[in-house]
This record gives C-alpha cells, structure tokens and sequence, in this order.
C-alpha cells in the first residue's frame, strides 16, 4: 500500500546558526527507515514520467521499488546500471526541475523524494567494506581501444565509466592534482563532501579508469599527440573554466575575487583548514556580485570563514534568481543578506589599493522576454555603496579557449564553446565533446548526461572505423 | 610523483638553488619562456616557477629559485631522490624569437636564471645578444660562466659593487643604448621594480620591451583570474596569454600592489616553517 502522504519525508540537516560556521555537510541523509517510508510513496507509475526529465535516464522507479523492500544494494545496481555517479548526483542535481518535476505525486503534493533516495541508496552501499567493492567492481576484459578523455568532471567520468564498462581502455587526463573538475574545486564541502567525490572515482579506477593528473591539454600533450600515442577517440570535457569579470572600474583591487578563485582556494586548496599552506584573506564584509549557485557557494563559504556580512548582490529580483530555490533557502537561514535590484558600478578602493565598498545602482523590472525574464533597467541616480572589503565576481564562467585554440581543425563559437552536435562530434573526426565545455556553464547532470551520449557515439565511432 | 634527479646551490652562498626535476609530460613540449607549477605535499600551496631548462632526453625540467617565501623554503629541505607531489607544465606561451636581430637581455637576481635560457635560445638562433646580469651582491651572483656561453657580451653588475660593475642592470642598459648600441628588442626578467625602470629607460628610446610577469597564480590555466593584469588598459590572464607582455603598457603599480597581497600570511607562514615543522611534511 502506497504511503499516501502529501509531503517528503524530511531532509535531516544541521541547524542553520551551527553549520554556518563549519564546512560539514548541511543534509544529513535519510535514515533506511525514512528512506523506506519515502519510497512507497512511489505510485510505480507505468508510463515512468519521471525517467523522462533525467538526463541519464536512471531507471527510478525501479530503484525505488527496491528501496521500499529494503533491497539497497540492488537498488544500487539498477542505478549503476545507467548512473556512474549517484552519490554525487543525489546531492547536487536540480531534481526539482527535473525527475521530481514530472512525478504524478507533484500535482497535488510534494513530489517523491528521488534525489534523496538516490542519495540514500549511493551512501548506503559507500559505507559498506571497500575492498569488497573491488571484488565486485573486476575490470571487464579489455577489447584493446584506447580512448583519451580531456577532464574529470562529471562530463569526463560519466563518459569514462561507460566506455570502461564495456572494456574500453580509457585514460583520463586531468590538469588539477586532483580528478574531479568543478565536483572538487567548485562545490564546497558542505554542499558535496570530497569524500564523496573521491570514492566515487576510486570506483571508476577499479573498472579499469587510468587518470594521469597534472596533465594540460593543449600544453603539456596536444589532441593531435593524443592520436599519435594511439587513442582511437578523444572525449573533451574540459567544462567552463573560464571566470567572467563584470568590467567596471577597480576590479583589480586586492580583495576582488573570480568567484572560482575563492571557491579553489577554499575547496580545492582546503584554505579553512589550519594545515594547509594556501593563504587566503580574513574578510569581514563581503559582497558576492551573481545569482546563481556558484554565487550561493561563494556566499556560504564566506560566512564559514569567519565574515560577519556577507550579501548576494543581484541586479533582478528573487523571482528571477538563477540558483536552485534549495540553495537560496540554505543561504538566507545562514544569515546571508540578499541585495536584490543591485547592480555593481564600480568597487571602490583606497590609497593602499585595498576594496573598502561597492557602488551599485537601484535597478527596477522592465518589459519581459518570451521566457519571462524581465529586464532590469537602471534607475537614475540612484546609486549607493555597500561597505565591504571583499567582492567576489560570481557571474558566470566561459569555456577555457586552450584547447580549441591548440587543436587545429576544432570548431568553435565566439563564446569559445566547442561546437557538437547531438551524437557529441565536433568537427574533427574521432574527437567527441560535451558537458560545459560546448554550451557553457550548466549542470552537473547535463554534463553527466553529454558524457553519457558520448560514450554511447564513442562506441559506434570506433566499431564502424573497425569494420571498414 | 617527481623526483628531484639533481640539486646544487648556484653560489657560494647558497642563496639560490638548482633542482632538476623528473618530469617527462613537462619536458615533451616545454620551450624557453614558459613556466610550472608546483605543489610539494598534500598540504602544500600551488607555486609557479619558470622553467630554467630541460633536457628532452633524460625527460628532465629545471628549475632555479630563491629560497624566500615559505614553499621555497621548504623545497629547499629537500634534497636529491626525495619526490615532489605535483608537477605541471608547460605553462604559459613561450618566448617569441622570429624576426629579431639585436637584443639585449636584462636579468635581476634569480630572474637570471630565467633570462640566462632565453639569451641562450636567442643566440643559438643567431641572434646577437647583450646580456646585463644584475645582482644584490657578489655573494648572489649566479651562473656567470653560463650566461658568458649563452650571449655575445655579457655584463655584470652589482648594487653595491661588491663584484664587477657597481651599479643597477638599468644604468647598464642606458649606458649601452647611450653609446649606440641598438637593439630590436629588450628582454627583462627579475623583480616587477626592475622590469618597471628598464621600460622606463627603453620608451624614449622606442625600443620595444618584452617583460615575464610573476603575478601570483593558483591554477595557471586561465581559471581562476588570480593572475591577472593590466596590459594596454586591458585585463589579460598571465597564465594563458603571458607570462610575457609588451612591458611599456603593463600597468605596474597595479602589478607589484597586487603581488603584496598575502604578505602577512606569508611572514606568519615562514615564521611557521622554521619554528615548526623544521622540516618538510610528508602528506
């Protein structure tokens, strides 16, 4: 008998006064008894709305059958079976526009809980004995093809758990010293634990995944060496690591960051732990300039490391704000002051070059677009500063033009986006790219998903090269 | 993991110190004027240095430092056949040499160490090459011998004229360009304050002025905007479009403001080093 109640069990998450001061995470994770209790409000839907709006197609309301009995490791396999990476997606990915979107328990309650599920059932079979999970996870024979794969984001590892699986020799080539891309320099602790991410990619290694980190692409090895090394295909998801600036005067001032600057300071560079080397500023105000998720990262951070104001500065309206609503929840129960209709003019520096305040201007909603997004237009004379000392620039990010601009032959837009197209081909044979790297800042889980089409146009690439 | 295949101090003094370091992915497509970055522990920070040399063969980079700051420092505790966590490279663009006749290279205390494999690559190219080495004092100077097989004329000088010519590589350079030397170009690698005199001394002249910026960097591929500067009134990322700039438009001041941003965590850091752990950690 389906669990009839109209809302989610609740997400267990650290009070709000507390975890604002430490880099633990927030949601604490189901317990198997709220975990069961939440998947038989699953109606086993025969049609599966909800597998339509994931981009990798996990099979949940099978999982979730097999969470309501209890069965977590074999809801763990059918999860695996199409997901390389549950514990990191039942954390990060916006199921509230997606799976949960489409379940029929939407329309008049609150969806099922799948991220959490997912989350549930990932962290569950992490937490049993590793070594037996090296027994279980044996490499499948090799069917002798190398593929290279250029990052380990979420677009690299989907891409490179898929094709191990099916015996492909896959190398990953990371230019950090550490695999993960954004999953360990961009989402904080608090939102995905590294340990997380780092088990997640151990289980890659066991099926066979070789990650050669400190290598840059474009730099150190070219596309075009890939080939020469023997690499049958090449899978660039090299994300988009580039940080946008806003171009207004003082932005070089010591105390201006790329929201990606602080984020790899702090996650990445571990700059909250007293061990480690890497410095970074005691800031007392700060002013997070975007509104998105990497802002809300950026914003949370900053209260964590010690700052007693910390403001999302945004030019249009709560309504408007890009962030999952999840996000902009946790940040203003964590004291984060919301200037909405701001727009930054310019940072204000003194004589040592220092940020001592942000000028913004008063912004009001004009006419609105096709989608609904109204723009905001600037009201006259209406500037004013915000007394801060730090400024961290969260405003979006661009693909990194290194490798298309090394790559001869590789296509790509103004923006420096590589062009694909929806098999993820570009326009040099044999060379597949997806994730952020093609259409800019995204998800997580749509780069999963890019990762995942690639794999697939991998396979036939190379079986069709091979029967000619 | 990359071992340190060799280490010696440059000078009597040991005030700067040679590491080669095995790295082959480094080695593979490095050319003079590109960097690496470093990180020696897990606990460690991500430091740039310039690569100082390499040698295809053995798969070998070195590199050339002064042991100041608090990764530096610690670099230096180790010594032959231990192994650096992290080594990355080639970074940056390399050196542009087509087209040039005449340069002269200026080089600033451990910059030398940089600018020696530039003088040198120039001249193995036919370039004629005037390189000015300037050092604090004679206990500094490093790598003379090098530097005189690497050029046409080498000069020497010191601040406090402790060894050959007293004087600043800028004096050096005015002289010259004064006396009729000409140059197509002006090569300058050492402190920002250095680089910042030697294109004051060069625009009157007309004399374009290739500098290597060392902003302070985290990734070194155009990631995080911790690098960049002011070049023409544009912001440009040192690690993806330099190290090397066209020096009579890089705004200075903003470059040697922001390259003292974290020295109280700095002083506080090597304070830690020596009271400490004494030593290098193992992560």
């Amino acid at each position: 008998m389906a669990n009839m109640n109209p809302k989610k069990n609740p997400m267990p998450e650290q009070e709000p006064l507390v975890r604002n001061k430490n880099f633990q995470e927030v949601a604490l994770g189901y317990s198997a008894e709220a975990a069961i209790d939440e998947a038989k409000r699953c109606l086993q839907c025969k049609h599966k709305p909800c597998v339509s709006g994931c981009p990798v197609n996990v099979r949940i309301p099978e999982f979730i059958a097999k969470v309501a009995e209890g069965e977590f490791e074999e809801a763990y396999r059918i999860i695996t079976s199409t997901n390389s990476l549950p514990a990191i997606c039942g954390r990060v990915c916006p199921q509230e526009t997606q799976c949960e979107a489409k379940c029929v328990r939407g329309i008049k309650g609150e969806p099922v809980g799948i991220g959490r599920l997912e989350r549930f059932v990932a962290d569950y079979h992490n937490l049993c004995d590793h070594n037996q999970h090296k027994e279980l996870a044996k490499p499948p024979e090799s069917n002798g093809h190398k593929v290279a794969i250029i990052g380990s984001g979420p677009a690299g590892l989907t891409c490179a758990g898929d094709l191990a699986r099916q015996g492909y020799e896959v190398t990953i080539f990371e230019a950090f010293h550490k695999p993960g891309g954004v999953l360990v320099y961009g989402i904080p602790e608090f939102r995905l634990p590294k340990s997380v991410v780092a088990r997640e990619i151990k289980r890659l290694e066991y099926f066979g995944v070789k990650i050669v980190t400190n290598a840059v692409i474009g730099r150190s090895l070219s596309i075009d060496e890939l080939f020469e090394e023997g690499y049958e295909a090449v899978f660039i998801g090299s994300g988009a690591g580039l940080p946008q600036f806003l171009n207004i005067p003082g932005e070089n001032l010591l105390g201006v960051y790329s929201a990606n600057e602080y984020l790899t300071r702090i996650n990445l560079m571990k700059a909250y732990l007293p061990e480690y080397d890497t410095p970074i500023k005691s800031c007392r105000k700060v002013a997070v300039v975007g509104g998105g998720n990497v802002a809300m990262d950026a914003a949370r951070c900053a209260k964590r490391m010690g700052a007693e104001e910390v403001y999302i500065v945004y030019r249009r309206s709560m309504n408007e704000l890009p962030a999952r609503a999840e996000e902009v929840h946790h940040a203003m129960e964590e004291e984060i002051i919301f200037k909405l209709l701001s727009n930054p003019v310019a940072i204000l520096g003194n004589d040592e070059g220092k940020v001592v305040g942000l000028e913004c201007v008063q912004m009001e909603l004009g006419e609105c677009d096709e989608s609904g997004r109204c723009r905001p237009i600037e009201i006259k004379g209406s500037n004013f500063v915000i007394d801060v000392d730090t400024v961290i620039i969260a405003i979006g990010t661009s693909p990194n033009p290194l490798i298309s601009s090394t790559t001869e032959g590789l296509e790509a837009t103004k923006w420096g986006c590589i062009v694909a197209d929806d098999k993820m081909a570009t326009s040099r044979e044999g060379v597949f790219a997806g994730g952020d790297a093609v259409t800019g800042a995204a998800t997580v889980i749509l780069a999963a998903g890019a990762g995942k089409t690639a794999a697939s146009s991998i396979v036939e690439y190379i079986e069709s090269k091979n029967k000619e | 993991m990359y071992k340190i295949v060799k280490k010696r101090a440059l000078n009597e003094a040991a005030n700067t110190i040679e590491m080669v370091i095995e790295a082959p992915l480094v080695v593979r497509n490095a050319r003079p004027g590109q960097f690496i970055i470093l990180r020696l522990d897990e606990y460690g920070e991500r430091i740039p240095l310039t690569i100082a040399g390499y040698d295809r063969e053995k798969g070998t980079v070195t590199i050339m430092f002064q042991p100041v700051g608090q990764t530096t420092q610690m670099l230096n505790l180790m010594e032959e056949g231990d192994y650096i966590a992290d080594f990355v490279g080639p970074l940056g663009k390399p050196t542009n040499m087509e087209g040039l006749k005449k340069v002269a290279v200026v080089g600033g205390g451990v910059g030398c160490a940089i600018a020696y494999p530039v003088a040198k690559g120039m001249h193995e190219a036919g370039i004629q090459v005037d390189m000015i080495a300037g050092f604090r004092n004679k206990d500094f100077v490093i790598l003379e011998d090098e530097m005189r097989a690497g050029c046409t004329n080498l000069y020497i000088t010191t601040d406090d004229g402790s060894y050959s010519e007293k004087g600043f590589t800028t004096d050096k350079l005015k002289e010259l360009i004064e006396s009729g030397r000409e140059y197509d170009e002006v090569v300058a690698i050492g402190p920002a304050v250095m680089m910042k005199f030697v294109c004051a001394i060069t625009k009157p002249y007309g004399i374009k002025t290739i500098v290597s910026l060392n902003p302070i960097m985290v990734d070194g591929t155009g990631m995080c905007g911790c690098c960049r500067v002011t070049v023409g009134g544009k912001t440009r990322f040192a690690c993806v479009e330099g190290p090397e700039f066209d020096g009579h438009e890089v705004d200075w001041d903003e470059l040697i403001k922001r390259n003292s941003f974290y020295i109280e965590e700095e002083t506080e850091a090597k304070k830690h080093v020596c009271r400490l752990t004494g030593g290098i950690r193992r992560g």
